[in-house]
């Protein structure tokens, strides 16, 4: 069933390559993936425990390497943001005779970064699950570089050295956790390796090291971030939903899986670091996505303001944290992805996204205008959305945790700094920062007097509202009853926090 | 063991046979077109090269003399088939050559003087397969003189082009120069071990009185230099880029690939017997990190400026080898190598279409600069493809042969805690996708001028057909690979 999953897409590219009709091709594609994945969701069986849907192939008996799928609720959680921004991502792409070239290379890129990011989800061995992610390195940098827009040279040149070296050095540190195995348990089969007693795999420091700095630069951490503003704004809208919404979401996503689970201990050496650079995502970039001047810089900038949130989820280290930063994950997915579809609906209309270019666009482009502001809230964390469950969960996960920090770095061990509830206080202002910049933006872009320039502007079509309300109705489902999307979560969170 | 099994010793034989026979072909066939060797110099290296997987590994000692310097164990026929391999490919990549070949050497007409083109490799093919077998200095010196010489003719046949006459001198003398260094090597090591046979010097080694060390050293020195120029590392690699910009494209393969993984199974015959002795293992070891840090760091950097594609793969060609030598460092490991030899297997694979894309579009656009590829996506979408597939398996990107070759070279530094070469490695791989993706945004974004297709014969859609398929086979199911580094060797004594 998640092999289906993966193949769907590879097929329909290659497929479109060989000269289907790409629009068409593209779209059955994801309609079956989101039957699929929701199907799954269905049959998923929440009250047993383990991965389901399990498929294995063993391609390399020496090594232990196989070709392993399976998902239990947080696989799942992250599949259907995949499929659902996928949908929404190849629905809102142009017709293909509006591409100016290439149109069946586009749609391709598209479908690849999608398998890339299913398979990334849904493996359960390590190899895969890494190759998978740095499958849909080289489709983003063709989509940038072909179909992007402003500096888009210097952007895809950006994105993939710096996602290059990312997984370069996420793979020394994956390699370094298979060799610090014991000779008998050496796997990188993720069950296997979960199976293990605890204090079988050595909590060597400088492998999480590895890992976290790893997985982090593919979630663009603070300081390396740089990658991911001017890609996402030179990026073609369908190529910057996909990237931010769920591609980026594999790094968080590796750590809640991987990392954090295999090596309790090592992981809260390395949290003082953890808390120093998730701060650094909060405020330094808040600030800076309050300075940008530019629709898509600002929401460039603002998604990786919010992975900010997550690592904090990630670094409380218990129940309702961690649930909370795996909620937000799926909740920032979706609510960024129909950002970045609106952003480049609105381009597309007015062929510039210069705050001081547009205005009063709500009035020309009421649907835009009304679920840019929807979406922007949701963005912000107000009540309805799932974004303000998932950020609540996460604050009061935080603070909940009282103990100071296990101290990574020395200097950083002051007592008041070192402080769980401290840092949570800090990062609390990020939500007036996000408040403000989005709601600057949103003034800036749509309220306000009508540039004469735009008044005979045309709304999108009815058929591509369809992509977005469909987004912002699953954000507010999600927000309303969060229970049902962290029921599938709490179980996995609950058995890596009990191995502590 | 299946029913029919080979000795490895007829491989070398029927390789002989054919290169004979297509220089009496040559000299006897009035024909002017002389494209007939070619067909049948290319099914009679196929037909050796199917044939090479029905021999199995043979354990010659105590046979004959032959057991003293010939090898037929399962390295040796590995190296064999990428040898094969490599000429078969160097072959077909002649064939559409030829154009070019006849455009840039003297003689009465158009076609004449093309034969040896194809006699030549085939030779060449069997210094590497005896190269492959050698286990004694003597035996080493042969098969790499075999193969240097019939290089001297290649490297420079194209004598009308003054930059191929360069390249032609350059080889020249500097191959002659590293023989000289491997000879003076070998005779100081057999002036102290009194021994040429590999596995004989080892024991002498481990029993070795301290006070001779330094001339085991010196000798070992020496011939290290001669082997880093075979496999193209630094610093040995001045000649790389000149030659492989002047030679003509399939010799630039040949050298890049053959000539490679030659140079490396010798050198990993060679140092066994020194990592073995435990007062050289340190040492030795330390020699080969130095060497892959330079080649890493140069081959890299040096890459990323060049605007010709033959230098921008002669200085990937550096850097691949200083991954090798990673490998190679990380010999505690105990995988070093079926690493190696994993690697040069998707290396081979990913060089050769590399280079038969660059013939083609060298033949149609007539230069080798990156400018050269401009536009070839819309002009020949498979050509394009092809030559996708080989950046991103050079570059690693998963689900490539390239990218499980690097995959193990750092599974085996990380396992014997390399740290330095780890953190260079992880920098040249950054700096490795910057100029492999250069190559593919030439034929994606850019457009160029002459906007026709490009035809292809039928030969070559099928060789870079197959070719990227097998990329993607390997990196995904290298089982096949390394089931050759472990078979059982036989006691069918062979004559």
């Amino acid at each position: 069933m998640l092999t289906l999953l993966i193949a769907i897409p590879i097929v329909a590219a290659i497929a479109i390559l060989l000269g289907a009709c790409p629009k068409k091709t593209a779209l059955l594609s994801a309609t079956l993936n989101l039957f699929i994945t929701l199907a799954a969701l269905f049959r998923y069986d929440s009250s047993a425990a383990g991965y389901q849907f399990q498929f294995s192939r063993m391609l390399m008996a020496d090594w232990k390497l196989s070709f392993f799928v399976g998902a239990d609720g947080l696989s799942l959680l992250m599949l259907l943001l995949t499929a659902l921004v996928t949908f929404a991502a190849v629905w809102v792409a142009p017709r293909p005779e509006k591409i100016e070239r290439w149109p069946n290379l586009y749609y391709a890129c598209l479908l690849f970064i999608a398998a890339g990011a299913t398979g990334a989800f849904a493996s359960l061995d390590l190899f895969f699950l890494y190759a998978f992610h740095e499958l849909a390195l080289i489709p983003t940098f063709l989509l940038i570089g072909l179909w992007g827009s402003g500096d888009r040279v210097t952007a895809a040149w950006k994105i993939t050295i710096y996602l290059a070296l990312g997984s370069i050095i996420l793979l020394i540190g994956l390699l370094g956790l298979y060799v610090n195995l014991p000779d008998t348990a050496r796997t990188f089969n993720l069950v296997e390796l979960q199976k293990l007693a605890p204090g079988v795999i050595p909590q060597t420091s400088w492998v999480y090291l590895f890992l976290m700095l790893g997985f982090g630069i593919l979630v663009s951490i603070f300081p390396f971030h740089s990658w991911a503003p001017s890609a996402y704004a030179s990026a073609p809208a369908p190529a910057a939903m996909l990237h931010a919404g769920v591609l980026k979401k594999f790094g968080l996503y590796g750590l809640l899986r991987v990392a954090m689970p295999l090596m309790p201990q090592a992981a809260q050496h390395w949290n003082g670091l953890l808390m120093l650079l998730l701060c650094g995502n909060i405020l330094y970039i808040g600030l800076a996505t309050i300075a940008q001047k530019r629709l898509d810089t600002m929401l460039g900038f603002s998604s990786v303001m919010h992975m900010g949130y997550i690592f904090l989820g990630l670094a409380s280290f218990n129940l309702i944290g961690v649930s909370g930063a795996a909620l937000l994950m799926f909740a920032h997915g979706l609510s960024i992805a129909a950002l970045f579809a609106i952003a480049g609906a609105v381009r597309q209309r007015t062929g510039t996204l210069e705050f001081s270019q547009l205005g009063g666009l709500a009035k020309p482009l009421p649907f835009l205008g009304f679920t840019f502001g929807l979406a922007a809230f949701a963005s912000i964390g107000l009540p309805g959305f799932a974004n303000f469950a998932a950020e609540l969960l996460v604050f009061f996960g935080a603070f909940k945790r009282p103990e100071t920090l296990a101290t990574g770095l020395h200097f950083f061990s002051h007592p008041i700094l070192a402080n769980y509830r401290v840092v949570t206080v800090i990062a609390l202002w990020g939500v007036v920062i996000s408040a403000v910049y989005m709601l600057r933006g949103y003034r800036a872009a749509f309220l306000g007097e009508t540039n004469k320039r735009w008044a005979s502007l045309t709304d999108v079509c009815q058929c591509v509202r369809v992509p977005i309300v469909l987004l912002l109705a699953v954000l507010l489902v999600a927000g309303f009853r969060p229970q049902y999307f962290l029921n599938l979560v709490t179980p996995t969170v609950k058995t890596f926090l009990v191995t502590k | 063991m299946s029913p029919l099994s080979l000795n490895p010793i007829f491989l070398d034989l029927a390789v002989l046979a054919v290169g004979l026979l297509l220089l009496l072909l040559e000299a006897f066939e009035d024909e002017k077109d002389k494209g007939f060797v070619g067909w049948i110099s290319i099914i009679g290296i196929g037909t050796v090269f199917a044939l090479s997987f029905f021999s199995h590994p043979i354990n010659l000692s105590g046979a004959s003399q032959l057991a003293s310097f010939y090898s037929a164990d399962a390295f040796a026929i590995f190296y064999k088939r990428i040898a094969l391999g490599a000429t078969l490919l160097v072959l077909i990549m002649a064939m559409e050559y030829r154009p070019i070949l006849s455009r840039l050497i003297p003689g009465v007409d158009e076609t004449a003087g093309l034969g040896e083109f194809f006699a030549l490799p085939v030779f060449t093919c069997l210094g590497l397969m005896w190269m492959a077998s050698a286990i004694d200095f003597v035996m080493i010196f042969v098969s790499l003189e075999l193969v240097t010489i019939s290089f001297y003719v290649l490297v420079s046949y194209t004598r009308r082009s003054a930059i191929t006459l360069e390249a032609g001198v350059k080889y020249l003398i500097l191959s002659a120069l590293s023989t000289g260094f491997l000879v003076y090597g070998i005779t100081w090591l057999f002036g102290i071990t009194n021994r040429t046979n590999l596995a004989e010097v080892g024991e002498v080694l481990r029993a070795l009185p301290a006070d001779h060390q330094t001339a085991i050293l010196f000798g070992l020195a020496l011939i290290l230099v001669a082997l880093g120029f075979k496999i193209a590392a630094v610093p040995f690699q001045l000649w790389v880029p000149d030659v492989y910009q002047g030679a003509p494209t399939p010799i630039t393969a040949f050298l890049s690939v053959g000539s490679k993984a030659a140079g490396f199974i010798v050198l990993m015959r060679v140092i066994e017997p020194f990592l073995s002795a435990p007062v050289f293992h340190d040492k030795v070891l330390l020699v080969l990190s130095g060497m892959a840090v330079l080649s890493l760091i140069y081959g890299n950097l040096a890459a990323m400026p060049q605007m010709n594609m033959k230098r921008l793969l002669a200085y990937s060609s550096i850097a691949h080898a200083g991954y090798l030598l990673v490998a190679l460092a990380s010999w505690s490991s105990g995988q070093a190598k079926p690493t190696v030899s994993f690697y040069l297997a998707g290396y081979l694979l990913m060089t050769m279409l590399s280079f038969l894309v660059l013939v083609v579009v060298n033949r149609a656009t007539g230069g080798d600069d990156i400018a050269n590829f401009n536009g070839l996506g819309q002009r020949a979408p498979l050509l394009a493809f092809g030559m996708l597939v080989a950046m991103l398996s050079l570059a690693g990107v998963p689900f490539t042969a390239g990218f499980l070759g690097k995959f193990l070279v750092f599974r085996d530094a990380v396992a014997t805690h390399q740290w330095l070469l780890l953190g260079i490695g992880i920098v040249t791989v950054g700096a490795g996708f910057y100029y492999y993706l250069k190559v593919v945004r030439a034929m994606y974004w850019n457009v160029s001028n002459d906007m026709t297709a490009i035809p292809l014969s039928r030969l070559t859609k099928v060789t870079i057909g197959v070719l990227s398929v097998l990329i993607f086979v390997l990196g995904v199911y290298p089982r096949p690979i390394f089931i050759m580094f472990k078979e059982p060797v036989s006691l069918i004594l062979p004559f």
